[in-house]
């Protein structure tokens, strides 16, 4: 077994600390370790982004390919997050199918992006009932230091922000289904067609035309630690092994909430489910601010808002 | 299908001569929680090896009395090639942990961890062709981070023949359409083969001159090897200073 035993001294430390709005790291108990976002990590997918909270560290991508639809929505893009925790990132963890915490947190993430509705599926649509477009959102942990939600939260949010897919005319659509996919999104097919010019150190980049998601919200999970009675915003791996329990609470902007998860065992009176939820809301502006999000985005949320207002 | 010329006038592709490795970056001690670790850009392809152990053998009755199991993973992420790759294992990628394994293990001291097991992870996280010679390069200097010791490094490097021209370090577009490939590793200061793999078609004389070529660009990515090898050991040695 190579289960960590933090003693519990370090626990009665953690909370000895907590007392006086310490932590063991110098954080005070609402602070986010250092976050630094890089999007555009890898060429060859539609969009991505490599996060370090602290010392944990995940690289999202976001695949946008034409697949059937579901029958129960024949107009609607379709859109799956799947999370793997790579062995290199914690002794913790074992090579094979995902276990059952990296299935929670794809889920929690999904969870988030989902219910703000961030990206418009109906435009996500190529011809209604034969094909749409499918968003894969693909999370790799690759080192655990704690708060691995966020972090996949951050990353994943940050990829399709920035992310960009083929752009298709009215003429192409008209086309049939099928050969759309293999005339215009077959990467492999279309270089050939393409023309190519000489980027930055000498790589090559194919020219097709691209535009950015139909983004419509912008979706920020803050996650807890509780400990004792007290709650530690972007809790460490230290943090996480004595916890009582973690929540998760996701905003689509300062005012609505989109999604929660409570995890491990440990209870909460309604007070302090209500506490973590003030919490993840004075959080939401400073979060998404740190991230990268293009002018267009900001923008077309703003307008949305404007609408409903 | 129109045949695209991959090759004009000795000039490839991408603008690399016939015996020119693409730009190659080595950066070592990326990771917190492994052992050691490596990440590499070669060309647009990018690797991050993280090496655990040597550690406990599990399951333990695979433990070797007399000396350490080498185990080697190499992943490649959804996302890292044209259309998405689905996340359960191919039997491309077993193989390929297969040959990454035996071409490392014999650069280490296994006779020094006996019972225990050193655990190489490769992630894929963008292919552009030779993603297996840069995972063996990569893991090279990451056993080496993780402190692990070592007869010699291991460097790697494909060549191919492409339109009846043998090239060096093959990236996609010449994999996918060239006619033959060749991955090759070595350790440098023996002067031993590692790992050889070959498919297509190569006379006698082209695969001459073929193993020629990779000796000489091993020896190529072996400089770039000692040269990130020299920069993260003077890096870690001056941050140790200022601590001091």
């Amino acid at each position: 077994m190579t289960t960590t035993f933090v003693p519990s001294v370090k626990k009665r430390q953690i909370m000895e600390l907590a007392e006086s709005g310490k932590r063991i790291d110098g954080r005070s108990l609402m602070d986010y370790r250092q976050l630094d976002v890089q999007v555009g990590v890898v060429e060859k997918a539609e969009g991505s982004a490599a996060v370090h909270l602290g010392g944990t560290y995940v690289v999202a991508g976001v695949k946008i390919q034409p697949e059937k639809p579901f029958s129960d929505t024949p107009d609607e893009g379709v859109m799956t997050v799947n999370s793997e925790f790579v062995s290199m990132a914690s002794p913790e963890f074992e090579p094979g199918p995902p276990d059952i915490k990296s299935i929670e947190l794809a889920r929690v993430v999904d969870r988030g992006l989902r219910e703000s509705k961030m990206i418009d599926t109906k435009k996500m649509c190529i011809h209604a009932g034969k094909l749409v477009w499918t968003t894969f959102i693909d999370v790799f942990i690759l080192d655990h230091c704690g708060n691995l939600i966020d972090a996949a939260a951050y990353a994943a949010l940050s990829a399709l922000l920035n992310a960009k897919m083929p752009e298709l005319d009215a003429k192409d659509i008209k086309r049939e289904a099928s050969s759309i996919i293999i005339d215009e999104l077959t990467p492999q097919e279309g270089w050939k067609e393409t023309t190519f010019s000489v980027a930055e150190g000498r790589t090559i980049t194919p020219e097709r035309k691209k535009k950015p998601l139909p983004i419509r919200a912008i979706p920020i999970a803050v996650t807890m630690a509780k400990i004792g009675d007290k709650f530690f915003v972007d809790p460490s791996k230290d943090e996480e092994e004595v916890m009582d329990c973690r929540m998760t609470v996701t905003f689509t902007d300062e005012g609505n909430i989109c999604a929660m998860q409570k995890g491990e065992p440990g209870p909460l009176t309604p007070e302090e489910v209500a506490r973590a939820v003030e919490i993840a809301r004075t959080k939401y502006n400073e979060i998404r601010d740190r991230l990268p999000i293009p002018e267009e985005a900001l923008k077309a949320v703003k307008a949305k808002d404007k609408d409903k207002s | 299908m129109s045949k695209t010329h991959l090759i004009n006038d000795g000039i490839r592709y991408d603008g690399r001569r016939l015996d020119e490795l693409r730009p190659i970056k080595f950066q070592l001690g990326i990771l917190n929680n492994a052992d050691g670790s490596a990440y590499v850009e070669w060309g647009r392809t990018k690797i991050i090896v993280g090496i655990m152990g040597p550690r406990e053998a599990h399951p333990k009755h695979l433990a070797m009395a007399d000396r350490c199991r080498v185990e080697a993973l190499y992943r490649m992420a959804t996302f890292s090639v044209g259309e998405r790759k689905s996340p359960a294992p191919a039997r491309r990628e077993h193989e390929i942990s297969k040959v990454i394994k035996e071409a490392l293990e014999p650069a280490i001291f296994v006779e020094l961890y006996p019972r225990a097991t050193i655990d190489i992870y490769a992630e894929v996280i963008q292919a552009d062709g030779s993603t297996r010679c840069a995972a063996i390069s990569a893991a090279a200097l990451a056993l080496t981070d993780a402190g692990i010791p070592m007869r010699d490094l291991v460097c790697s490097v494909a060549v191919g023949k492409v339109e009846g021209q043998l090239v060096l370090d093959v990236m996609d577009e010449e994999d996918k359409q060239g006619d033959s490939d060749m991955p090759v590793a070595m350790m440098p200061n023996k002067n031993l083969v590692t790992l050889i793999q070959m498919d297509g078609l190569l006379t006698q004389d082209e695969f001459n001159r073929g193993l020629e070529l990779a000796k000489r660009g091993c020896m190529e990515v072996h400089k770039k090897q000692k040269e990130a090898l020299e920069e993260h050991f003077k890096k870690s040695m001056n941050s140790e200073m200022e601590e001091a």
